[in-house]
């Protein structure tokens, strides 16, 4: 027997057999197996090679991953030159703007003594719960993929690779892909606390140290509960749990900001002394949590007071989470691998509500109708979308919540602010929708990858296509936008022109945030992701994002000072000066319309451009 | 029918397909064969208006695509090699989809569509989601999606990857039905019996390049082969050159 001996469902590649083992090297892609090794077929490798061939064929299982990257910026491509540039000016505006904001904050908060490191320690503390809450959510989305959906696997997982390797190799990508946006973000923040507490040259590289395993620590987490999850139900259903278990993990850090009670810091008269004000600043809001540790880290380094402890804590748990996630990994992922490879068998019979609904969509006509209907049917099937939806709820109901909770009672609240709440409330209310729709609508496209043939083989206007996606998604937006803003106005008591100049103002926001996530999502898509989850992270996503915050951040410029202007005449009972009012609100309104209008048509030209 | 003149499709400096002429009748079973990456799925993606020529251009029907794409697209049915088709829909969904796609909805496409499950054996999935089916239930799926708003015109890649053989032979018949009628078929396989007994005339590509074309009697006097028991195998080895069997052996040896 030339390829070795079976023993317990296990190939032995035999010691000494030098052209045994370089032809097996050979067939199984280049990954090295030790003489002497026993490998089984899910992956189980008995005898770990040395660390550093270990390290090389870890190294030899990303590498492709490298060079299809490399390979994707080379391809020629019509029109990148403009979107670079494009990018470039959004990304350093963006990063320009969270830098240059944070950095004034930060300098006032440095020029009071005593507690000023305190208020930025704590706003970093926020600031880091959040992106937690972010990594947390993107590790669990992103794992699913990475270790059981990936179409290497099969490649992978049916040659003879270490299981540490595998489960490495798949962490770290994991953490990729989950941490980059996470990254991008943070990295204006790190650099304005840097520069306004003087951190010295060594400041980056403490930074770094301490993010490497605030990244790692979500991803082993998620890798694990996907691992288990997996084990526990059928492929299809873990997609559909792990939704709610994303839900529940957002649900959670929304508690946690809710419990910081942040709103209570900014009012010092609630306390009954400095001292409590102190205490409650000094104390740890979440002392078991990495985001605590990453900021005492940052902090520490930065006001002198730096304790390694910290650093250690985040080191450790990462470790011991790598640890631990490695041995359940060996344990259980040849079972949950198998398990994700079978399909379930599940039959759709529409009722009542269905076949009313393809009545009403009648007057659309054929092609439209079947085209919403399609929407309608991949959409509400597939529990990973939908249940989203639930997480969307939560978010409203703690949105609408704070509202409620705002100070608006007091000393010095006079009408122009309790009025002028609501028109910053629209700037958070687009960020909300603007989230909502690169979750929703940004994918469209995307999603239509492998059935982009029958598209295009087919007699149907590429516009068609847009059509049916705008509207589908733009029509629930609409009606949570009109809600959200029509429920806070209620709540915060605005006067009739102020309602409806921001009922106004979020209609023609929608429209506009709408079109750029479908249109950023046809001039970006991702064709070849199996989750929907995951394309929002992607680079246009980003992209879109800092479009929708530009967007936002014209129309409230734009409609700022004729707002103004109504609010001073109001509390002044001054003469109101028509002039700012219609300039102001007709730029704000062009800005909207052409917002609506030119994404869709280059995105239409794109889908037409588009070969696969 | 379909007509290609100097249909080139052009990836940087590597041409993909290079300026081929063909014309394909009405009431034709058009073979289109060659070697991996010889430019036959190029081509035929470029003649139902997936990938758009770098130059020539493509009539089907007597249409140019180029000049009107939408009216050129609805006399065509186009079957890929690859099944993605939208997973959350059922079979009978899909059918009705795709009518829909070509405007055509009601009675006639629920009879039809019944029927062209019937006869690939999918009647019993047909409302079952299409992320529960086979890669053979599938490709089954999609070539009768091509079928169910009569076109005038049906371009295939590859059709039997995949098939069980009962399946494989209700295509045949069907196809060869389908032609009787006056319609047109064009049709690229690596099975070259299939070809051989299908086809009415069949096209050799080779590099992006038409290496011959004809009846398999003209194709033998192109390639020069002895007597007339030669088969579509011995004459696609001769004109494109291949040495499989000297290769193989050379592989086994080294």
């Amino acid at each position: 027997m030339t390829a070795g001996n079976k023993k317990n469902g296990s190939h032995e590649i035999e010691p000494g057999n030098g052209a045994l083992v370089a032809r097996h090297r050979m067939l199984s892609g280049g990954v090295h197996v030790v003489p002497g090794a026993m490998v089984t077929p899910g992956g189980g490798h008995v005898v770990p090679p040395p660390a550093g061939r270990w390290f090389g064929a870890l190294t030899h299982l990303l590498w492709p991953k490298w060079l299809s990257v490399r390979a994707r910026a080379r391809v020629p491509d019509r029109g990148r030159t403009g979107r670079v540039v494009l990018l470039g000016v959004l990304g350093l505006g963006f990063w320009g703007l969270v830098f240059g904001v944070l950095a004034r904050v930060l300098r006032y908060f440095h020029s009071v003594e005593e507690i000023g490191a305190l208020l930025a320690g704590k706003l970093l503390g926020v600031l880091l719960l959040s992106f937690l809450g972010m990594l947390m959510l993107s590790s669990v989305i992103t794992a699913l993929s990475s270790f059981f959906l990936a179409r290497d696997l099969d490649l992978l997982v049916s040659g003879p690779v270490d299981w540490l390797t595998l489960y490495i190799a798949k962490l770290l990508e994991t953490a990729l892909h989950s941490s980059w946006m996470v990254a991008l973000l943070a990295l204006p923040i790190v650099t304005a606390y840097g520069v306004v507490y003087d951190g010295g040259w060594l400041y980056p590289l403490v930074a770094l140290a301490g993010f490497i395993p605030f990244v790692l620590i979500p991803a082993a987490i998620g890798s694990a509960l996907t691992l288990l999850l997996v084990n526990v139900f059928p492929a299809r259903r873990t997609r559909d749990i792990l939704g709610f278990i994303a839900l529940f993990a957002a649900a959670g850090v929304v508690v946690l900001v809710r419990l910081m009670r942040p709103e209570q810091l900014a009012r010092p008269e609630g306390f009954r002394s400095l001292v409590e004000f102190i205490t409650v600043l000094r104390g740890p809001t979440s002392p078991m949590l990495p985001n605590e540790w990453l900021q005492r880290t940052i902090m520490g380094w930065l006001t002198g007071d730096f304790d390694p402890l910290s650093l250690y804590l985040l080191w450790s748990t990462a470790a011991v989470l790598i640890v631990a996630g490695a041995a359940l990994h060996r344990m259980r992922y040849s079972v949950g691998f198998t398990k994700a490879q079978e399909s379930t068998q599940r039959w759709a019979r529409e009722g009542l509500a269905a076949r009313v609904f393809t009545v009403l969509l009648k007057p659309l006509g054929i092609l439209r109708r079947e085209l919403v209907l399609k929407e309608f049917r991949l959409f509400f099937r597939d529990t990973t979308q939908w249940s989203q939806l639930i997480l969307l709820a939560v978010l409203v109901v703690v949105y609408v919540l704070n509202i409620r909770l705002l100070p608006l009672t007091g000393d010095g609240v006079t009408l122009f602010i309790r009025n002028l709440i609501p028109f910053l409330n629209l700037a958070l209310a687009g960020f909300v929708l603007a989230s909502i729709a690169a979750r929703f609508l940004f994918p469209g496209v995307s999603l239509e990858g492998r059935t982009w043939w029958l598209l295009r083989a087919s007699p149907l206007p590429m516009r068609e296509v847009l059509w049916a996606k705008f509207w589908m998604g733009t029509l629930p937006l609409l009606i949570l936008a009109v809600g959200i803003i029509g429920v806070t106005n209620t709540l915060l008591r605005v006067d009739a022109f102020m309602f409806a100049v921001s009922v106004m103002t979020i209609t023609f926001m929608t429209f506009a945030l709408a079109s750029l996530a479908v249109a950023f999502g046809a001039l970006y898509p991702r064709f070849e992701t199996e989750n929907a989850a995951q394309i929002p992270t992607s680079f246009g996503g980003l992209i879109y994002m800092m479009s929708a915050v530009a967007l936002i951040a014209g129309i409230i410029m734009f409609e700022a000072r004729p707002v103004y202007a109504y609010l001073r005449a109001r509390t002044f009972n001054e003469p109101i000066a028509t002039g700012d009012l219609v300039l102001g609100f007709a730029l704000a309104g062009t800005l909207c319309i052409v917002a609506i209008f030119a994404p869709l048509a280059y995105a239409r030209r794109r889908l037409e451009a588009i070969e696969r | 029918m379909i007509e290609l003149r100097g249909l080139t499709k052009r990836y940087g400096d590597l041409a993909a397909v290079n300026g081929i002429d063909l014309k394909v009748p009405p009431g034709e079973l058009f073979g289109f064969l060659g070697p991996n990456g010889a430019g036959k799925t190029t081509t035929l993606r470029m003649i139902a208006g997936i990938l758009r020529p770098t130059a020539g251009s493509v009539r089907i029907g007597g249409i140019d695509l180029a000049a009107d794409p939408i009216a050129a697209k609805r006399k065509l049915g186009y079957i890929p090699d690859r099944p993605f088709i939208y997973e959350k829909l059922t079979g009978m969904e899909f059918l009705r989809f795709v009518a829909g796609l070509f405007e055509q909805t009601g009675d006639p496409v629920e009879r039809r569509g019944r029927e062209l499950l019937a006869l690939f054996d999918l009647e019993e999935w047909r409302d079952e989601l299409v992320e529960s089916y086979s890669h053979g239930m599938r490709q089954k799926l999609i070539i009768a999606s091509a079928f169910i708003h009569r076109p005038e015109v049906i371009v295939v890649d590859e059709p039997m990857v995949g098939l069980d053989p009962k399946a494989a032979r209700t295509l045949k018949d069907l196809f060869r039905e389908y032609v009787r009628r006056g319609h047109t078929i064009m049709m690229s396989t690596h099975t070259l019996e299939v070809a051989q007994r299908l086809c009415d005339r069949v096209a050799i590509i080779q590099r992006g390049e038409i290496r011959a074309q004809g009846t398999l009697a003209e194709l033998r006097a192109v390639a020069g082969s002895n007597g007339n028991e030669s088969g579509l195998e011995e004459i696609f080895l001769r004109l494109t050159g291949e040495r499989a069997t000297r290769e193989l052996v050379d592989v086994l040896d080294s």
